[in-house]
């Protein structure tokens, strides 16, 4: 597949479940590594790099899973916050953890995302999917991703929580970052994203803009009408 | 009736509590097992626990031996323990303890006649090095083959029992030994040998590392990134990944870490407490470890007490044979007991039991 993300622009990606979303995170997350080419972060080639030289290039994600994977069920949120904002949020000493900047990062997604929690010393599994799922987001955003990628940010989230989710993320695009949004919420992607493209199969439709995009249409994009095949994964984006 | 409820979160009190409750449930089925044996349970149970420390008679010669005993544990326990929080399982240390007896010893003798004070850190170093290099056998296995490191840690034990009793029949033997199996005797060797360092403490060199081993790993567990990295990669190997944990150097460090830790250990004890190189060197210390590593919740400060308390029952089980006549393996059945009840007392931190009258639901 071949997609491309603007700075500034928010690009939904839909389909129903199972037609390669995780596999999509994961290979732009770093879990599962490629070709150093196959992934490019405003033409430098991050495809052979893992999650924390993604991160340190400024590709941010948040996969579906929120406890077990985004999440260390059992860890305070403090040391949660350390899991993906060691680098960007300079959490480290000579390989020794600052708590305490950690612990100050982790109260300032709280404050900010509106967590409900009593504190940062709270394990994740302790939170509400809604809280943890703000807190898991709030994370990343608060890093200043270049390109932030999240895969069912509000997936079984509370309607305030939700809407709170979509506008931070319209927030970081609006900041100038390239947004990519995989959902099987086809009205949250007409909602916030400006394009679209639907995922059928492992294969990605053509990008269209969401403005004037019929329900028919998209229904014939997901059912794989438009199925653009190649395994070529490009992000790019422009200063 | 009764039925158990999963806690959503484990209990707090009974993480704690459980390695009592398994001290003392071990007390009282060890008192059964001492019953049907046709010794006095309470008598059994009071020169086990009790005799060694507190009693006139026997005090003065088990309250060092507890120290000598417990180091070697807390020392491998103390490695053990971060690779089976990072759910790494090394269980072979036992073998990496021969090794490291075995590499020390060797290193030192290869510069027999010597009086070097360069000799004993050599020794040290080689005995460290030893069990690091027989842990990377399964570890590099597992990391390039994804064999389980469980199995060929543990089967390399008997690889490395075998080894030693080659050495002390072969290259390591006595030269002025009368032709008996067995290395020269490295206590009696003053550069080699690993004294008493405050006389009636049972103090030397493994129970100073063992000490120096404790402080690290509560430092590294609680400040170190390689600490969460290990805490991160055993509760949650998901977000491990997402965290850019990389696995495979996981598994070198840690398996490297027990097994240095266990091959010194070995050397501390051989040049020490056992000093020589006998067919039969290892006394099980390698496997103990592992139930003193759970017993203290595979925390460095309760690793510290569970191997105190481990080495009481060495020194009183030795006494209870003596005075009592009860056999070894009683002795090794009532070890084991308590590994058994740790992990089955376990259950309480992870679930409740309810009790539920008949008819209700």
């Amino acid at each position: 597949m071949t997609l491309q993300v603007r700075a500034g622009e928010v690009l939904g990606i839909g389909g129903v479940a199972g037609n390669g979303q995780d596999e999509l995170l994961l290979a732009l997350s770093g879990e599962v590594r490629a070709r150093p080419e196959a992934i490019q972060l405003g033409g430098k080639p991050v495809g052979a790099m893992g999650p924390n030289e993604r991160r340190h290039a400024g590709l941010l994600t948040a996969p579906e899973e929120r406890l077990g994977h985004a999440a260390a069920p059992d860890m305070s949120l403090t040391e949660n916050a350390f899991l993906t904002g060691a680098d960007r949020k300079r959490l480290t000493r000579n390989g020794f953890v600052d708590w305490r900047e950690t612990q100050i990062f982790a109260e300032d997604i709280i404050k900010t995302f509106d967590v409900r929690t009593p504190g940062p010393g709270v394990a994740a599994r302790a939170l509400s999917g809604g809280n943890l799922q703000k807190f898991v987001i709030g994370r990343e955003i608060l890093q200043n991703p270049f390109v932030i990628v999240v895969n069912q940010p509000t997936w079984g989230v509370d309607a305030a929580a939700a809407a709170f989710i979509r506008q931070a993320l319209l927030d970081r695009a609006a900041a100038g970052a390239a947004v990519l949004v995989i959902s099987q919420d086809i009205d949250e992607i007409l909602e916030i994203a400006d394009k679209f493209a639907a995922l059928n199969g492992g294969r990605l439709s053509e990008p269209v803009p969401t403005e004037g995009l019929t329900v028919d249409r998209i229904g014939l994009m997901l059912g794989g009408a438009q199925g653009h095949s190649g395994a070529e994964e490009v992000q790019h984006v422009p200063a | 009736m009764f039925r158990l409820e999963k806690r959503p979160t484990p209990s707090t009190f009974w993480i704690y509590a459980t390695p009592f409750l398994a001290v003392a449930l071990t007390m009282v089925a060890g008192g059964i097992l001492f019953a049907i044996l046709g010794k006095d349970p309470v008598a059994a149970i009071k020169l086990i626990f009790f005799d060694p420390l507190f009693s006139a008679d026997y005090a003065s010669y088990a309250r060092p031996q507890l120290l000598v005993k417990a180091g070697p544990l807390i020392l491998i326990a103390i490695g053990l323990s971060l690779g089976f929080r990072a759910g790494i399982w090394n269980i072979g240390a036992e073998g990496q303890y021969v090794i490291g007896a075995l590499c020390g010893a060797a290193a030192g003798l290869a510069f027999f006649p010597t009086d070097s004070r360069w000799v004993f850190p050599l020794m040290v170093a080689a005995g460290a090095l030893g069990g690091f290099l027989w842990a990377m056998i399964p570890a590099i296995l597992r990391t390039k083959f994804n064999t389980n490191e469980i199995l060929v840690s543990l089967l390399l034990v008997y690889v490395a029992k075998q080894l030693i009793a080659s050495a002390a029949l072969n290259f390591l033997r006595n030269p002025d030994g009368a032709g008996f199996p067995g290395s020269r005797n490295l206590a009696q060797i003053p550069a080699m040998a690993n004294p008493e360092l405050i006389p009636g403490t049972g103090l030397h060199w493994g129970g100073v590392a063992a000490i120096l081993a404790v402080g690290v790993a509560y430092v590294m567990l609680q400040r170190h990134i390689l600490g969460y990295q290990i805490k991160l990669a055993g509760q949650a190997p998901r977000a491990a990944r997402f965290a850019g944990v990389n696995s495979d150097r996981l598994i070198v460090l840690c398996m490297g870490f027990s097994g240095a830790l266990a091959g010194m250990a070995g050397f501390f004890e051989v040049s020490g407490p056992a000093g020589q190189i006998t067919i039969d060197f290892g006394a099980g210390y390698g496997f103990t470890a592992i139930i003193v590593a759970f017993l203290g919740r595979l925390n460095p400060i309760g690793i510290f007490f569970a191997g105190l308390l481990m080495a009481l029952t060495y020194i009183g089980g030795e006494l209870a044979q003596l005075v009592l006549g009860l056999p070894a393996a009683a002795i090794q059945a009532f070890q084991g007991m308590l590994l058994f009840f740790l992990l089955a007392v376990d259950l309480l931190a992870n679930y409740r039991i309810r009790f539920i009258l008949p008819g209700a639901r």
